[in-house]
């Protein structure tokens, strides 16, 4: 369970546009026809990619009356899950895996310097406000670790250096491209590699 | 080590390329018609004469589970979900399987589907992998254009349809009966068993919830033989599984490894070694976060597979190995997997909601040597009434690593438990004596 506040301001009206309600018809055929309540996790996203990443109150009754089902079953699955952003976040919304995996190849220095870049607390939009961070759990890429999930691409096998050089380039609007940063192939074994105690990875 | 003829997933890195044309150079799609024309019940009994266990953790036997669905399709549907809700910590392997072998996956929802009598599979992918969830969409389309799923697919005349549904971040919802509640829209909170899924799950029909891992091997089982397969691993652990090795180790890799392989050869041949060399090992978490750890002693002869780990009470879980160091604090590694329990419970049952909290917060004081003895057989007792009293797997899945920790290493914690009160330190004190009042000065 993720505490959670909904944002202060909140717009009045939520619509989806005509692409997205083509869209949500599509997802609603992939269940049976009296299971129209399954859709509310996709609608959910396809409203939260509609308004810059979060979820206003207004598209929860919206699509509480789309499903026809009580606003509150929506407002329900909005706040269990944590994916589901229900105050603004920045345009590039980086997440920081500091699980154990993660932790032994040293994500807390990830999170440092996200402190230092972006903001000082997480959830908290940068001076530019195009970027705000959080400390996620396990982002299933522990091999890569220390690594971080912006947006849809997750940045692997990290270290101090790469880690800034990739914020600084969402700050300026130039995002880096994602993947490993050791020219890794994917999950395989690097070869050759003996790191020594005082050589941690980050 | 494995024969490469042996392995099933050869594109486990992307050295050759995950589309459809790669794949089929793979054999994958080869005479699926004939596999399915031989009958539901030679699939469901190769697949048990195979021994294949499942891949997801519990190590249920597949063809046992798939033989519990009706024989016959009755009022109600039946549904297979593929279970791709990867979020245990040190796991990554069902996400190689999404990117790299996706035609695996959807040869073997064919095949299951065909088994359990089920013309709708949704496959159920955590939220965080949406570049992965693509990956497969584009897999499923591929394969809807070559008619190998859809209406009669592969001229079976079994029909399939395979849809992706999101999940959002709860860790939770890996529990299979939990997935149902979240595919059917509601939060993912797992039901009491029974009844089971195969007689009571999806909109209360018969489904069968399998790890992507599981599925994807099945038709590679199927077209060499349950006895090739069987051949591999040990005893009722055979065949091949997908290792996961991170934390201190040199080269962390996924590897595809025979069952019952030992844990210092999968370290050191394929990982490369731990860091700062095999004497500096610590301790290994041998499954997943949820199952607890081995220290050296017993790491170097253990083997790899459900029951060797079974034996010094841990378990095989998803195999995602997890190698701590001697440079690590192994408390502060217990109490960051404490706050991971606590933050991923759900909530519906209280010694699993307040459990978590409270052994996260008693391990964050024994790292920082707060604590004091009392403090530690709290802890154990804590764990003792969370084990058990929940309705899933998850209440053990948080109470087993922190046992885990106080059975292998209780002397390491005792050395940091400063803080007893003085009245049992020092009994000698004539007890007219404030005894608290002396802790400060000398205590």
């Amino acid at each position: 369970m993720s505490l959670k506040k909904i944002h202060d301001n909140q717009p009045d009206k939520f619509e989806f546009t005509k692409a997205n309600l083509e869209l949500a018809d599509k997802i609603l055929k992939k269940y049976p026809s009296d299971q129209k309540k399954s859709a509310v996790m996709p609608l959910l996203y396809l409203a939260q990619n509609q308004n810059e990443n979060w979820i206003p109150l207004a598209a929860m009754k919206y699509i509480g009356k789309l499903l026809s089902m009580p606003y509150i079953n929506v407002y329900e699955i909005a706040t269990f899950y944590s994916m589901y952003n229900l105050a603004p976040v920045g345009k590039y919304f980086i997440q920081v895996c500091t699980t154990s995996p993660c932790a032994l190849r040293g994500s807390n220095k990830l999170v440092d310097i996200c402190k230092e870049k972006i903001s000082n607390n997480q959830n908290e939009l940068s001076q530019n406000k195009l970027c705000s961070w959080t400390e996620v759990e396990c982002l299933g890429a522990c091999i890569n670790a220390p690594m971080m999930q912006v947006n849809e691409d997750y940045y692997e096998d990290l270290d101090e250096t790469n880690t800034k050089k990739i914020l600084n380039s969402f700050l300026e609007d130039k995002p880096l491209k994602p993947g490993s940063y050791r020219n890794r192939k994917n999950s395989a074994p690097e070869k050759n590699q003996i790191l020594t105690n005082g050589h941690k990875n980050a | 080590m494995l024969k490469e003829e042996n392995k099933i997933f050869k594109n486990l890195y992307n050295e050759q390329g995950w589309e459809l044309e790669n794949a089929l150079k793979r054999d994958d799609w080869l005479d699926t018609k004939k596999i399915i024309e031989k009958g539901r019940d030679w699939i469901i009994n190769e697949i048990k004469a195979s021994e294949l266990r499942g891949r997801g953790g519990a190590g249920f036997s597949t063809g046992l589970k798939w033989s519990f669905a009706p024989k016959k399709v009755g009022s109600r549907p039946h549904y297979l979900v593929i279970n791709a809700d990867e979020s245990e910590p040190g796991t990554c392997k069902d996400r190689d399987i999404l990117r790299f072998e996706p035609q695996k996956l959807i040869e073997g929802c064919l095949i299951a589907s065909y088994a359990v009598n089920a013309k709708v599979c949704y496959v159920y992918i955590r939220g965080e992998y949406i570049k992965e969830g693509k990956r497969l969409q584009e897999a499923i389309d591929e394969a809807y254009s070559k008619n190998l799923i859809g209406k009669n697919a592969c001229n079976s005349g079994w029909d399939l349809d395979i849809y992706i549904h999101y999940g959002a971040g709860a860790y939770i919802c890996g529990e299979e009966t939990a997935l149902l509640e979240s595919l059917e829209g509601n939060r993912g909170q797992p039901r009491l068993k029974p009844p089971f899924p195969a007689l009571v799950g999806l909109y209360g029909c018969p489904t069968i919830v399998n790890n992507v891992e599981t599925i994807a091997v099945v038709p590679t089982i199927l077209r060499r033989g349950a006895k090739w397969f069987a051949s591999m691993g040990r005893p009722k652990n055979t065949g091949t599984k997908i290792f996961c090795i991170s934390g201190n180790v040199n080269a962390p890799c996924n590897v595809e490894e025979e069952m019952g392989i030992p844990l210092k050869e999968l370290i050191e041949k394929h990982a490369g070694g731990v860091i700062g060399g095999w004497k500096n090992l610590q301790a290994v978490i041998p499954g997943g976060s949820s199952m607890p750890m081995v220290p050296k002693d017993i790491c170097e002869t253990l083997r790899m597979d459900f029951d060797s780990l079974v034996e010094v009470k841990s378990g095989l879980g998803t195999a995602g190995v997890v190698v701590i160091n001697k440079d690590e604090d192994i408390v502060k590694c217990m109490a960051r997997i404490a706050r991971f329990y606590k933050h991923e419970s759900c909530g519906q049952c209280t010694p699993c909601r307040e459990g978590a909290g409270w052994m996260w917060r008693i391990l964050e004081r024994t790292a920082k040597g707060e604590a004091t003895h009392k403090d530690i057989d709290l802890l154990s007792d804590v764990t003792k009434q969370i084990e058990g009293h929940t309705i899933c797997a998850f209440g053990e899945g948080s109470a087993w690593p922190v046992q885990g920790l106080l059975r292998h290493f209780r002397k390491e914690i005792d050395k940091r438990c400063f803080s007893e009160p003085t009245i049992k330190k020092k009994r000698k004190i004539p007890y007219l004596i404030d005894q608290h009042k002396l802790e400060s000065k000398d205590a």
